[in-house]
């Protein structure tokens, strides 16, 4: 993290609050000492964890979240290299923005289980007989559902950089070094930390969902939570099952306190806009400002990162601009070419020799299925939640209650409520292909209840003002006044809530309780039945068309619907 | 005053023109020909509309743009890379809004890898001069205009530059504290406590380039060129309700409206706009209130540009532009420094609020062939529409392509109003 920009770095803080140095010592301690303890276990041999299987005992609780949270901090540190360094390429390189980017989008769609199901077998073979492999498959899953649109946020930043600050750089002759670090990435930062969360959201359902792998012959539990979970599944534990959602709970809102609150309010102050604005408090960051122990303990970070920024290794004189090769294109554009050849031509071997057109149409068939439950249940999360989404946006102090509420239930690993919800299907006997297709939308419609609710809070007072003294009433009121003003926010909340269905169908079609499995007909549970019998190409198959569902569903429903939404209902 | 050329010449533009290149092949021409010369211990002004290409020319003196005709020269070499002699301040300050002042106004030097005890030393003694002390540790957002330009100012001059560059440094600011913000940098200009030894500036005031500079170039605009040069003699500090102070103001308003500019401008003031000429996106009733506000007291048809742009609280550019429509739609005259209202100006300006569009429409079928021809085309057509795009790739023939876009958006809001055409925008589909 680029904390060069810690705000007053040069200055002493105020008076010395012995309190407050307490409780910022203690933080600092119990950081540590998590980190040591928590990474201990990662680097021990593979037999240690099966020697000692996952216990149901609620006091290993707080060190199985441990080893989850840490998972899910090393996955967000990847994501951050890697945004930095593909993104950057992908913007300032003329060559490989054309790669890259679509490259990039096709990554995004692929359903990051899909991910996990063929990358276990090559992390295990990394390490043999060592957990780190095991947790590198799980972090790299964690990653796959983190990165992405982190890259593409840090990719729009970069080139979007606003003219006049980028044409002060340039008279002031800063290195390319210096503004990447003074220019480019304070300008992305608002944009990146907002799409960090929702990463961060987003990935706590697949930690969970990672952490007990199997995959044909290899099954693994890791510390964590979503183990437990597992094993309390195994055993039809439902109160165990309760003690680990009631610690994701826990988990879930200190990283929320103690992480993203304080980065939200830091990277405030990156905002372009010039207007003094309400800026997003937190106590914790007013904390670590106002300690002379923390502030102290900055100095020599803050004095390497400033050394970092003017090293004159990192700084080179800058170098006249070279004149574009055509040649050089061309031979560029002919081994892209070549490349993607290669791969069609081995993917069409590798799976021609397994397949037959029946697999084909099969899985096109279940997609299809898949495809309607994601549309139904949108349709009904819509029909729900924006009238309740509008009525709560538009009683801020009851919005400013709920707004964190629903945040919290976005971020909460849905696959922790399934096996409540899978005891009551199967007692009750109720149908698997219809009752199971909520757990699908469990945890991604609170991004459409969010939006509504953030579009109704932003709705301009006037226009509300207007429709009620020109009388607007029922459908009127709706249709135009209320419902275009937030359009373009639902929009944005259910393309995210889609996204996730999808994601989710691959644990929400097939869950077990005890020795009992339930399916429901459709394309996830295709994957996980092919997952769980090692096939491979059936898995990259499955996942292929996964893939081109969704990338179909966007371009055929979402981004014309956004585009339309940007274009007609703009309040600005 | 002492002749420039008896002082050390610092830069000089030789030649310098600029193009970019248009789909039609015929690139667009933005400056064309300029030669000046900047020596010691003047202020020079770029005076001129907007549209003029000042804002490129500046642009290419820095070195943020290459020029694709002539040179600049900076003591002799050619500079075609932002040069440690010239530094510039910007007309929206362009302060990076994540570092202090203090760190702002050093940015320069850390990029110049000056050690930090100096560039420190540096930046506090700049931040001094300029008047921003107690300020170090603030970041832009919390200071007011007047104040974050300062910080401009402190941040151009701490790089130790010879020539200090200004694009337009007080538009933004408002009037009483962009008067404050002259008369400081000039009083440490003339005490020579900035270190610099030159200033060129950017500006589309005339009063301003007036009070400040030694020799003022006036720039016209299609291509741009620079159409004046003069001499202000005045000893500073000026005043500007003196007769010689306002004979070189009313000497300048008149070379901008009645010189050769518009003419070789041609297509849009002379009344002449062909079929693909660029048209300003100006709304058709601001031309009306132009009008309007011309033939009322206490103007009675005629009025002084100053006093119009007094009235009507629009800079001298946004009068223009209006003007120029105004005049191409044959409803207003230029006569030196004055507007005067045609007979059909006269008959607008008179008319009900429901016939001024119809006496709109009359001049805008006669003056303005685009509108003449989406009109003739709708008229042909059997369902009397046609998509926007029709018209728009027409011009794109022509012109670039945020150019045709602004002139079909002038001319789709001329349209509208008078009634010639309507314009759905959800279909982008023009109808009778």
């Amino acid at each position: 993290m680029p904390l060069v920009f810690v705000p007053g770095a040069g200055l002493v803080p105020g008076r010395f609050r012995p309190l407050a140095e307490a409780l910022a010592a203690i933080l600092v301690l119990a950081v540590c000492a998590a980190i040591a303890l928590g990474s201990a276990g990662t680097f021990a041999p593979l037999a240690s964890i099966t020697g000692r299987p996952i216990s149901l005992d609620p006091a290993w609780l707080p060190y199985y979240a441990l080893r989850t949270v840490l998972r899910m901090l090393a996955a967000m540190a990847a994501s951050l290299v890697f945004t930095f360094v593909y993104g950057t390429i992908a913007a300032k390189s003329r060559r490989a923005e054309p790669v890259l980017i679509p490259l990039l989008d096709i990554l995004q769609s692929v359903p990051v289980l899909g991910y996990l199901s063929f990358t276990v077998v090559f992390f295990l073979s990394l390490f043999p007989g060592r957990v780190l492999g095991a947790e590198l498959a799980a972090v790299f899953a964690i990653f796959t559902s983190q990165a992405w649109n982190m890259t593409f946020s840090f990719y729009q930043a970069l080139r979007t950089v606003p003219h006049d600050l980028d044409e002060a750089a340039s008279e002031f002759r800063f290195p390319a070094w210096q503004r990447f670090w003074r220019l480019e990435v304070p300008f992305a930062m608002p944009g990146l930390v907002w799409n960090m969360m929702m990463s961060m959201s987003g990935g706590w359902f697949f930690v969970v969902a990672s952490e007990a792998i199997a995959v044909g012959s290899h099954s693994i539990a890791l510390p964590g939570v979503g183990s437990y979970v597992a094993v309390a599944i195994e055993r039809e534990d439902l109160r165990a099952v309760g003690w680990a959602i009631l610690a994701m709970t826990v988990v879930i809102i200190a990283y929320d306190q103690l992480l993203f609150r304080p980065l939200v309010a830091w990277a405030d102050m990156f905002r372009v806009e010039q207007a003094v604005r309400q800026s997003s408090h937190s106590w914790f960051l007013q904390l670590l400002r106002r300690s002379r122990l923390i502030h102290w303990l900055s100095l020599p970070v803050t004095g390497l990162l400033d050394w970092l920024l003017r090293a004159r290794l990192l700084n080179p004189p800058p170098h006249p601009a070279r004149p574009q090769s055509r040649i050089l294109d061309m031979l560029w554009y002919g081994a892209v070419l070549a490349a993607l050849l290669r791969a069609g031509f081995f993917l069409v071997r590798f799976a021609g020799s397994e397949l037959q057109w029946s697999d084909v149409a099969t899985t096109f068939r279940l997609g299809s299925y898949t495809l309607l439950r994601v549309i139904i249940l949108i349709v009904l999360a819509a029909l729900l939640w924006v009238p309740l989404g509008v009525m709560i946006g538009l009683r801020p102090r009851l919005a400013e209650r709920v707004q964190p509420l629903a945040q919290f239930l976005a971020a909460f690993p849905a696959n922790l409520l399934f096996p409540p919800a899978v005891f009551l299907i199967l007692r009750w006997r109720l149908d698997p292909d219809i009752w199971l297709s909520p757990l699908m939308i469990l945890g991604t419609q609170w991004y459409i209840l969010f939006n509504v609710i953030a579009g109704a809070t932003a709705f301009p007072t006037d226009l509300l003002e207007a429709a009620s003294e020109f009388r607007f009433r029922g459908w009127q009121w709706w249709r135009q006044a209320v419902l275009p003003g937030i359009f373009p926010y639902f929009v944005t909340g259910a393309i995210t809530a889609s996204g996730g269905a999808w994601n989710a169908s691959i644990v929400a079609e097939t869950v077990s309780w005890g020795n009992r499995t339930l399916s429901a007909q459709g394309l996830g549970s295709y994957i996980a039945r092919m997952t769980a019998m090692g096939d491979y190409p059936r898995i990259v198959l499955g996942v292929a068309v996964m893939s081109v569902f969704v990338v179909f569903f966007n371009r055929v429903l979402w981004r014309p619907l956004y585009a339309f939404g940007e274009r007609h209902f703009r309040l600005d | 005053m002492d002749m420039p050329a008896q002082r050390a010449l610092l830069l000089q533009a030789d030649g310098v023109g600029c193009e970019f290149p248009r789909p039609s092949g015929e690139p667009q021409i933005v400056l064309q020909n300029i030669h000046f010369t900047l020596a010691a211990g003047e202020i020079v002004g770029l005076l001129g509309r907007s549209g003029c290409g000042k804002s490129t020319l500046l642009r290419i003196v820095t070195g943020l743009m290459r020029p694709t005709q002539g040179e600049i020269l900076y003591r002799g070499r050619p500079v075609d890379a932002p040069t440690k002699g010239i530094a510039m301040v910007f007309q929206t300050f362009a302060l990076f809004p994540w570092l202090t002042v203090l760190e702002n106004v050093k940015a320069g030097l850390v990029a110049e890898q000056v050690p930090e005890r100096e560039a420190a030393r540096r930046a506090e003694e700049a931040i001094a001069l300029i008047g921003l002390d107690g300020f170090e540790n603030a970041y832009p957002r919390e200071l007011s205009g007047g104040m974050r330009q300062r910080v401009g100012f402190a941040r151009a001059l701490v790089v130790g530059p010879e020539i200090l560059v200004m694009d337009e440094p007080f538009s933004a600011l408002d009037v009483l504290t962009g008067e404050t913000l002259r008369s400081d940098l000039m009083d440490l200009w003339s005490e020579g406590k900035l270190g610099i030894r030159a200033i060129l500036m950017v500006t589309h005031n005339i009063e301003e380039a007036v009070s400040l500079c030694d020799r003022i170039l006036v720039m016209s605009p299609h291509p741009g060129h620079i159409s004046a040069e003069i001499a202000v003699g005045l000893p500073h500090p000026r005043e500007r309700l003196a007769p010689a102070f306002r004979e070189i103001v009313e000497d300048i308003y008149a070379r901008m409206t009645a010189g050769p500019a518009p003419q070789r401008n041609a297509k849009v003031a002379a009344g002449t706009a062909t079929l693909t000429s660029w048209l300003p996106v100006i709304s058709a009733t601001r031309i009306v209130g132009l009008a309007d506000t011309l033939g009322g007291a206490p103007f009675d048809g005629t009025a002084e540009l100053s006093a119009l742009v007094a009235r009507l609280s629009l800079n001298v550019a946004g009068l223009f532009r209006v003007a120029e429509v105004a005049r191409m739609l044959g409803f207003v005259e230029f006569h030196d420094a004055t507007l005067r209202l045609t007979a059909s100006g006269r008959a607008l300006a008179a008319a009900s609020i429901q016939d001024r569009s119809s006496v709109f429409a009359e001049h805008l079928l006669r003056s303005v062939p685009l509108a003449a021809f989406i009109r003739r085309v709708l008229e042909e057509r059997p369902g009397h529409e046609a998509p926007r795009s029709r018209f728009l790739e027409e011009l794109e023939d022509h012109l670039s392509p945020g150019e045709a876009e602004h002139t079909l958006t002038a001319v789709t809001n001329w349209g509208r109003y008078a009634d010639i055409f309507s314009y759905d925008h959800r279909t982008r589909l023009f109808r009778l």
